[in-house]
C-alpha cells in the first residue's frame, strides 16, 4: 500500500534519474578541461579530502570550452545550420503533414484505423536501416535518378546525394509520423458540424479550412512542429548518412569532438548549447500561447 | 437574401419525391412537403425517423438518392452548401469555439460584400433583437445553456435567409427554459416572417409552436396538418400515441350506422364512431379515444365497466376501467366533479367524433 502513495513521485523520480542527472553531470564535465586521463576530463572531485578537495575542485571549473564555442565560427556556423535546417524541414513536414492528417481524418471511419497503421508501419523497420536505404535511392547511380533519366526527364545523374538537399528529405521522411499523428488526433476529434456550419454561413470549402480546421488545429500543429523541431535540430545519423562533409550539424560537431577528438568537455558544451537552442523555441511557444490565452479572455 | 422568381402565394419551398439511401438502409423515401413563405413547420417523430436526413438534405450536407427540393423556382439540389440561400441552426449549435459571440455571428456576413460598419451595424441589431446585448466579446464557452442557444438563432439569422432550417433548437436546454422558449421562438419567427423548418422529437412542443406539423416515421412522411387534425383525427395508431395518451381498443367494422358513423364491434360492446374513410364490413380496426374523451355516467348505460384504479393529479381526476371483457380503458375527468372509487360501477359512453378508427 505504501508503494501506491509513492506512485505519483514517479515522474520525478524517472526526470531526476534520467534527465536532470546526467544534465548536471553534463554541465559539470562542460566545465572541465580536456585531459590525456581516465575520465578524460579535469578535475575530478576527490571525495575524500573533504572540505579542501571541494574548494580546489569548484576552482578548477572555468568557461573556457564556451569561448572556444563563441570564438570558433565552426560551432556559430553548425547551430546555425542545425537551426535552419531543422526549421526548413517543419515547415515541408507541416505543409506535407496537414493535407495528409486533413485527409485521413476525413476519410469513412472504417477505413481510419488502416490508414493511422500505415502512418506508424515504417517504425517497424530500424531507423538506421530506413536511412540507409535512402542512400541507395539518392546516390547518383541509384534509383531516383534512375527512373527520372529512364523517362527523359533529366540527361545526367541527379548531384543531391551528400548536400542539404538529402539532408532535408531525410529529416522530413523520418519525422512524417510524428507531425501527422498530433494533427490527425486534433483534426480527428474536430467537430464535423462545426465545418458544416462554417459552409452553412457561406464559406467556401478554403474559407471553412482557414478559419475553422486550421485555426482549431492549431494545438495539434504547435505539438507536431516541436516533436519534429526540437530532435531534428540535434539529429546526427540523418546529416552523417546523406549530408556528406558538406552538412554541419550540431549533432555531428557533437559526435566529432566527443569520438574523434576525445575532447568530452568541449561535447558536452556543444551538448548544452544544444539543449539551449532547442528549449528557447519551447519557451518561446508557450509564453505566446499564454499571452494568445490571456488575449482571449 | 433573395429568391428569385417566387411570388406569393405559391409554396416557397417544395420537397417533391425525396429519397435518401445510405448502403441498404433507407434513410428517407419518397418524402413530399411544401412551405409557404412564413409557415412555421415542425418535423416531429422519434430519433432515427428521417428528420434530420431531411433538414441535411435542405442545407446540402447530403446529397438525395432522388427527389427535387426546389426554393421558388432554383433548384438546390445542384448548389454546394455555401451557395443555398437557407441556413441552419444545428443541434448543440456547433457554435466556433475559438471566436467571440461577436464575431460567431458576424461569420455569415463576411462574404456577403458588405462594408465593415454594416456588418457591425447587423451584428448590433442581432444582439439587440435575441437579447445579447453586452455579449458580443465574449466567447461562447463562457455562456450559459440558453445565451448560447440565442447566438447560434443569431448567427443563423444574419444572412436573413427565407427559410432557417432549425435541428432540436430547444433539445439542450432544461425543461422550464424550454418552454419560455418555444414561446419567443415563435414570437420571433412571426416578426421576421422567415420560414422556420424546425425538427423535434416532443410533440408538445410541436403542438406549441407549430402551423403545421409533419410526422415521420421509419424515413417517411405519414400525416401533415395542424396540431388539433393530428390529435382529433390521427391516421395511425403510432400518430396516435406520438401526440398524446390514448385508449387503442381493437375491434372489426359491424357496418355503418347513420350517416358517416360506422359501428366497430369491440370485445366490450359496440362503438359507433365518426370516419372520412370507407372500411370494409368485418375488417380488423383499432379505434383511438383520447382518456378525456371517455365519457362516465352513474347508473345504468349500453357500456358498463368497474373502476379498478384512481389517481388524483390536481386540476383532474385518472381512472383506471375495466370493461366486462377485461379491456382497461383509461378516462381523464375533471377532478372538481363527484369523484367515483375504486369498486364503483360505472358507465361508459363516447361521443362518436372523439372516436378515431384507425387501421390495426
Amino acid at each position: 500500500m505504501r508503494l501506491v502513495r509513492l506512485l505519483p513521485l514517479l515522474p520525478y523520480l524517472w526526470l531526476g534519474a534520467f534527465f536532470l542527472l546526467p544534465f548536471i553531470i553534463t554541465l559539470k564535465i562542460s566545465f572541465s578541461a580536456a585531459a590525456t586521463a581516465q575520465p578524460p576530463y579535469l578535475p575530478v572531485l576527490d571525495w575524500s579530502a573533504g572540505p579542501v578537495g571541494w574548494a580546489y575542485f569548484l576552482e578548477a571549473l572555468d568557461f573556457a570550452n564556451y569561448e572556444t564555442l563563441a570564438g570558433d565560427s565552426l560551432y556559430r556556423d553548425a547551430a546555425l545550420s542545425s537551426l535552419a535546417l531543422a526549421a526548413a524541414a517543419t515547415l515541408i513536414l507541416v505543409l506535407i503533414g496537414l493535407p495528409i492528417a486533413h485527409a485521413m481524418a476525413r476519410a469513412p471511419g472504417r477505413w481510419q484505423p488502416a490508414l493511422v497503421a500505415l502512418v506508424i508501419v515504417p517504425f517497424w523497420t530500424s531507423f538506421l536501416i530506413r536511412i540507409y536505404a535512402w542512400i541507395a535511392i539518392l546516390k547518383p547511380e541509384g534509383l531516383l535518378s534512375g527512373a527520372l533519366m529512364q523517362l527523359g526527364l533529366i540527361a545526367s545523374p541527379l548531384e543531391i546525394m551528400n548536400t542539404q538537399t538529402a539532408v532535408l528529405i531525410g529529416l522530413t521522411y523520418a519525422y512524417l509520423p510524428f507531425m501527422v499523428l498530433p494533427l490527425y488526433a486534433v483534426l480527428n476529434r474536430l467537430d464535423p458540424r462545426l465545418r458544416e456550419a462554417a459552409a452553412d454561413l457561406g464559406a467556401s470549402p478554403a474559407r471553412v479550412f482557414w478559419t475553422v480546421t486550421l485555426p482549431l488545429a492549431r494545438p495539434g500543429l504547435a505539438a507536431g512542429a516541436l516533436l519534429c523541431f526540437i530532435p531534428m535540430v540535434g539529429e546526427f545519423i540523418i546529416p552523417d548518412l546523406l549530408g556528406g562533409s558538406d552538412t554541419l550539424m550540431l549533432g555531428r560537431v557533437l559526435w566529432s569532438e566527443f569520438f574523434s577528438n576525445r575532447d568530452w568537455p568541449l561535447a558536452s558544451a556543444v551538448a548544452i548549447l544544444l539543449i539551449v537552442l532547442v528549449v528557447g523555441p519551447v519557451v518561446l511557444f508557450r509564453e505566446a500561447e499564454a499571452r494568445r490565452e490571456e488575449a482571449g479572455k | 437574401m433573395t429568391v428569385p422568381d417566387h411570388t406569393e402565394g405559391e409554396p416557397l419551398l417544395r420537397i417533391a419525391g425525396l429519397s435518401k439511401r445510405f448502403g441498404a438502409f433507407a434513410a428517407l423515401s419518397d418524402v413530399s412537403l411544401d412551405l409557404t413563405a412564413g409557415e412555421f413547420v415542425c418535423l416531429l417523430g422519434p430519433s432515427g425517423c428521417g428528420k434530420s436526413t431531411l433538414l441535411r438534405l435542405v442545407a446540402g450536407f447530403e446529397t438525395p438518392t432522388s427527389g427535387t427540393i426546389m426554393l421558388g423556382s432554383e433548384d438546390l439540389a445542384a448548389l454546394p452548401p455555401h451557395r443555398r440561400p437557407v441556413n441552419m441552426m444545428f443541434q448543440f449549435y456547433a457554435l466556433f469555439p475559438h471566436m467571440s459571440v461577436g464575431r460567431n455571428i458576424a461569420y455569415g456576413l463576411k462574404g456577403m460584400g458588405m462594408g465593415r460598419t454594416a456588418v457591425a451595424d447587423r451584428v448590433a441589431e442581432l444582439l439587440r433583437l435575441l437579447r445579447l446585448d453586452g455579449f458580443e466579446g465574449r466567447a461562447p464557452d463562457t455562456l450559459s445553456g440558453g445565451q448560447r442557444q440565442r447566438v447560434a438563432l443569431a448567427r443563423a439569422l444574419a444572412r436573413e435567409p427565407k427559410v432557417l432550417l432549425l435541428d432540436e433548437p430547444l433539445g439542450a436546454l432544461d425543461r422550464s427554459l424550454r418552454e419560455e422558449t418555444q414561446g419567443e421562438l415563435r414570437a420571433l419567427q412571426r416578426r421576421l416572417g422567415t420560414s422556420f423548418v424546425v425538427v423535434t422529437h416532443d410533440a408538445g412542443e410541436a403542438m406549441t409552436m407549430a402551423d403545421r406539423i409533419a410526422v415521420m416515421n421509419q424515413g417517411r412522411l405519414v400525416q401533415i396538418g395542424d396540431a388539433a387534425s393530428l390529435y382529433e383525427r390521427p391516421a395511425s395508431r403510432f400518430i396516435a400515441g406520438l401526440l398524446g395518451d390514448v385508449n387503442l381498443i381493437e375491434g372489426r367494422i359491424a357496418g355503418p350506422a347513420a350517416g358517416a358513423i360506422q359501428a366497430v364491434e369491440t370485445g366490450f360492446g359496440r362503438i359507433e364512431a365518426a370516419t372520412e374513410r370507407s372500411w370494409g364490413l368485418g375488417e380488423a380496426v383499432a379505434i383511438g379515444i383520447r382518456p378525456e374523451r371517455v365519457t362516465l355516467v352513474a347508473g345504468a348505460a349500453a357500456l358498463e365497466g368497474r373502476i379498478t384504479e384512481r389517481t388524483y393529479l390536481g386540476d383532474r381526476l385518472r381512472y383506471r376501467v375495466t370493461m366486462a371483457d377485461g379491456t382497461i380503458l383509461r378516462a381523464s375527468v375533471l377532478s372538481s366533479g363527484h369523484a367515483l372509487s375504486p369498486g364503483d360501477p360505472v358507465g361508459v359512453a363516447f361521443a362518436p367524433d372523439a372516436i378515431a378508427i384507425l387501421p390495426p
